[in-house]
């Protein structure tokens, strides 16, 4: 049985009570404890920088040139917490039932209160690092509702949250390493983790301008490695987003948890050639003013100006009249596909629906739509030469956040002693779908307010781990990273690790992506496992091991997507039911709405590893409701 | 979406490692679409030397959205290529003429060494923001964020100068490869909030006195910076930074 570790007490006293409860380290022994952070993310930033302040000795990875690059930097639309500044109804309480009900009931509501209680807190820590938040002409911070809520709790910097959040982490980061208490290893992937007897100890990485292999040991073990969008290679995440990490600590015990939830976002770019390497997020804010439309004849062609308004189809706000354009990533998504699927698509590829600003432009003028969206009106216009301002957007949905990820418990560590789970890469607090905003609160929250604690506890009961790179089982696990990379360069076969990244992707966006079935998931079931075969017989990997080699970083990537791709395949295959981000055909209302079964799936389904051509074991964590009553989602 | 494409010559900087010559190489590249990014040109590029079990060009890239900073190159003698505003990853193939030839360079600083091809080493800018890039503040210390006020016009000024994604075409455009701009911009991004101000004089001696010793060259108001920033960081900021580096020297914290 899976412990989740959940603290006793009323769920608003849960987290003080655990606070006290935990063991502490005292001060002059915190330096004798070293911690390895991988990833320098949100996540990761935070954790190591807040570690490194408290006294434990930090050593800090990413596989980027500079910490500050880690694929957090690419957030646009903005922060929730629960400042309640604009006096407009919100309270920790609000944003905890609404990032459970958002995840439609498939997360650990503990966890969740916890993130909602912390999230004040990240706001002022942000504003104390100089990070230029958006103000009011008063001085003090602006808020805007954000991806359908219907309170004003998301703080943002323009268009670059992200950018100016992660440089605050980063900024912290650095005043650590100044200090000499963080080390910084960048341009380094890790390859492996190191477990003896049970006990998280260490990693091994590949320093990618040398190739040379390293091993590290530590105390404690914090993975912070963002999450696996990339498995279905077009994605809005950064080229370089992957599951290695996550999955090489899979390999060794760690479970994987609902691997099956990916979330697809509405606003999206879509595809327009076969060369295309990534996909290109417009903000959610933008559904705030856009009109989303298709024409109401199938395969009209005429242009977006020459179709009357009677012959314009506005489907969200026809079906959903209450929140219109607003419904939830999920719910947009799926509607977007439904009518592309049924011909009404428009553009080149007809995989794409209408934004529409000419109603908002009439209305508030162009210099105000300008002041709001004007970085991605032109960020659009530079991508697809159009200009939306005369012209309405085309969009499609593309594949953005992944809610599964590694299983931690309520103190963040994984089923493995010492290994700490944070930000995207965890499982815990999004549930089925993760609510606009609410990814850089749970890797900030992770980050700065909840390991700094929890992590003390198990230091103060786990003692040292005295493992040194010379442990037998340190040059094992070394030696098994240089087979690996050594027989996929000597497999020097005839395609691309690019093909086979494209056709893996192919077959998880057609059969798990927005729409699952039955029959697509097992046919899914028999390719992964045949391309993966021909994978290690017919890739060409160019080049030598000892150098800086992209081609070789981009095949152990791949190498292990075509792994890790099969137990999310069998995760939804497992869940009969839709929720959130997951929908299964088979599970619908008359509406064709998700609907859950809570009798057979209200709990976290948490995969072990068995070997590569092995069945995994599912482990089942149950979840309760205490606080809110499990309903179905309406947002009609 | 016009849906062209064009032909055009890559002349690309090939260079083994840090220690090797370097040389150019020259590729042909047929039937490009004018909608691809740069990057993508160069993605097709790779796989055709991949095809030919040749070595593929190195070159650094990661979100491919303009925010990271990952990427970037000198194209045809311009930082990050011909578009203003505009990372080398935002940049598209439309921007060319068939027939053209591109000529592909790594920023090139003492500073900034080579690593392979086009990704350099780009780590002096950690160490200036290590010098003194940051606030003091530990996690946990922070009042309430609504306890000072900002001026909506300083925090906004803070916003223009945090801007700055760290790319280092600033450096590549500059005849004397100074790192002005970019710690100029850090610089501003705190001296304009009231959370920056303890540490207000500190910082700017330590990050120009850091500047100094990666290396980089000193400024002498060319301010080609300026017009290969892809964020439009305005050298508004190096005079600001060195209004705020006098008064340090006066008076230090
Ligand atoms: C385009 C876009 C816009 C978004 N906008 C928003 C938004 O407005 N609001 C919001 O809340 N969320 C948003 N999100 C989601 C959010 O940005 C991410 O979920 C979050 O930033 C993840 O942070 P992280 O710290 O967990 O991981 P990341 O930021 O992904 O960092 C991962 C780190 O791990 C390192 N790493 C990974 N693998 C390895 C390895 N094998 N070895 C060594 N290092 C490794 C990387 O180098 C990196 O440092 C957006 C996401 C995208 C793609
Ligand atoms: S100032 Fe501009 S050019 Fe220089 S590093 Fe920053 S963004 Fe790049
Ligand atoms: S790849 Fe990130 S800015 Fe170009």
């Amino acid at each position: 049985m899976l412990d989740a570790k959940i603290p006793d007490g009323p769920m608003a006293e849960k987290w003080t009570r655990h606070k006290f409860n935990m063991k502490l380290v005292n001060p002059a022994n915190k330096r004798k404890f070293n911690v390895i952070v991988v990833g320098t993310g949100l996540a990761g930033a935070s954790a190591a920088a807040s570690l490194s302040e408290m006294g434990y000795h930090v050593k800090s990875f990413c596989f980027q040139d500079s910490p500050r690059r880690a694929h957090s930097i690419a957030a646009q639309g903005g922060i929730n917490a629960a400042k309640n500044y604009p006096n407009d109804g919100d309270s920790v309480h609000r944003l905890f039932y609404d990032t459970v009900k958002g995840g439609d009931y498939r997360s650990r509501e503990a966890n969740v209160h916890r993130l909602a209680e912390v999230s004040v807190n990240i706001i002022d820590q942000c504003v104390a690092q100089g990070v230029p938040f958006a103000r009011e002409y008063g001085g003090y911070l602006d808020n805007r509702s954000f991806g359908g809520a219907q309170v004003s709790r998301t703080f943002y910097a323009r268009g670059q949250t992200g950018q100016q959040l992660l440089l605050g982490a980063y900024s912290a980061l650095m005043k650590e390493s100044a200090r000499g208490n963080v080390e910084l290893f960048t341009r380094r992937e890790m390859l492996d983790l190191i477990v003896v007897e049970g006990r998280t100890v260490g990693i091994v990485t590949r320093n990618l301008i040398t190739g040379q292999i390293e091993s590290h040991t530590a105390d404690a073990v914090i993975l912070a490695t963002g999450g696996y969008g990339n498995v279905f290679y077009l994605s809005t995440n950064a080229m370089g987003s992957n599951v290695t990490a996550a999955w090489r600590a899979h390999r060794r015990g760690a479970y994987f948890a609902n691997p099956c939830y990916t979330q697809i976002h509405p606003t999206c770019i879509p595809v327009h050639g076969d060369f295309q390497s990534k996909l290109t997020l417009m903000s959610e804010s933008l559904r705030n003013d856009g009109r989303i439309w298709v024409p109401r004849n199938e395969g009209d062609t005429r242009r977006p100006s020459e179709i009357p308004e009677e012959e314009r189809n506005y489907y969200l706000e026809e079906k959903y009249p209450s929140f219109g354009n607003l419904v939830p990533r999920d719910v947009a998504s799926r509607n977007a596909k439904e009518w592309c699927d049924k011909g009404f698509g428009v553009g080149a590829t007809k995989t794409a629906v209408y934004l529409d600003f000419r109603d908002a432009i009439a209305r508030d003028g162009e210099d105000t739509i300008r002041a709001k969206y004007g970085n991605l009106f032109d960020m659009y216009e530079r991508i697809v030469d159009d200009n939306p301002y005369q012209t309405p957007m085309m969009i499609y949905p593309a594949v953005h956040y992944t809610m599964g990820g590694l299983w931690v418990d309520y103190n963040l560590m994984s089923n493995l002693d010492g290994l700490h789970v944070l930000g995207e890469a965890n499982f815990s607090d999004h549930g089925a779908n993760r609510l606009g905003a609410s990814a850089l609160m749970q890797g900030l929250a992770d980050g700065y307010f909840v390991i700094p604690y929890t992590l003390g506890d198990y230091i103060a009961k786990a003692g040292p781990a005295g493992i040194g790179t010379d442990h037998p089982e340190v040059k094992r696990v070394e030696e098994e990273v240089t087979g690996r990379i050594d027989k996929l360069v000597n497999s020097k076969g005839k395609k691309t690790v690019d093909e086979f990244h494209r056709e893996l992707g192919l077959i998880m966006w057609d059969k798990c992506g927005m729409a699952r079935n039955e029959a697509g998931l097992k046919e899914a079931l028999q390719k992964i496992p045949e391309l993966r075969a021909e994978f290690h017989e017919n890739v060409n990997v160019t080049g030598s091991p000892g150098t800086f080699n992209q081609v070789l970083e981009r095949a152990g990537r791949v190498s292990d997507f075509l792994e890790f791709s099969e137990v999310m395949v069998r995760d939804a295959l497992h869940r009969g039911e839709s929720c959130g981000g997951h929908f299964r055909e088979e599970s619908q209302t008359d509406e064709g709405e998700a609907k859950r079964n809570d009798d057979e799936y209200c709990h976290v389904s948490a995969w072990e590893f068995n070997g590569v051509d092995k069945e995994p074991t599912l482990h089942k964590e149950p979840l309760t409701f205490e606080e809110v009553a499990l309903t179905q989602r309406s947002y009609k | 979406m016009a849906g062209n494409t064009i032909n055009v010559t890559l002349k690309v900087w090939r260079q083994a490692d840090k220690n090797a010559r370097g040389a150019f190489a020259s590729y042909s590249v047929k039937n490009i679409s004018t909608d691809a990014s740069f990057l993508e040109m160069l993605d097709v590029v790779n796989t055709g030397l991949e095809k030919e079990d040749k070595d593929p060009i190195v070159f650094d890239h990661d979100c491919r959205e303009g925010i990271c900073g990952m990427c970037g190159a000198v194209v045809n003698g311009v930082a990050h290529g011909p578009q203003s505003a505009t990372t080398l990853c935002q940049l598209h193939m439309r921007k060319f003429k068939d027939g053209e030839t591109i000529v592909l360079e790594p920023w090139r600083s003492a500073a900034f060494p080579v690593i392979k091809d086009l990704a350099v080493d780009r780590t002096a800018f950690d160490r200036i923001i290590e010098a003194g890039g940051f606030i003091s503040v530990k996690t946990g210390q922070a009042p309430d964020a609504h306890a000072v006020a900002v001026p909506k016009i300083k925090a906004d000024a803070a916003m223009d100068a945090a801007s700055c994604i760290g790319c280092g075409a600033c450096v590549a455009a500059c005849p004397n490869a100074s790192a002005s701009l970019f710690t100029a911009a850090k610089v501003t991004q705190f001296a304009k909030l009231p959370q920056g101000d303890p540490e207000r004089r500190s910082r700017v001696v330590a990050m120009v006195e850091q500047m100094d010793h990666e290396g980089f060259g000193s400024c002498s108001k060319h301010y080609e910076c300026e017009a290969a920033c892809p964020k439009e960081i305005k050298v508004e900021n190096i005079t600001n930074m060195n209004r705020e580096y006098m008064r340090a020297l006066v008076t230090r914290d």
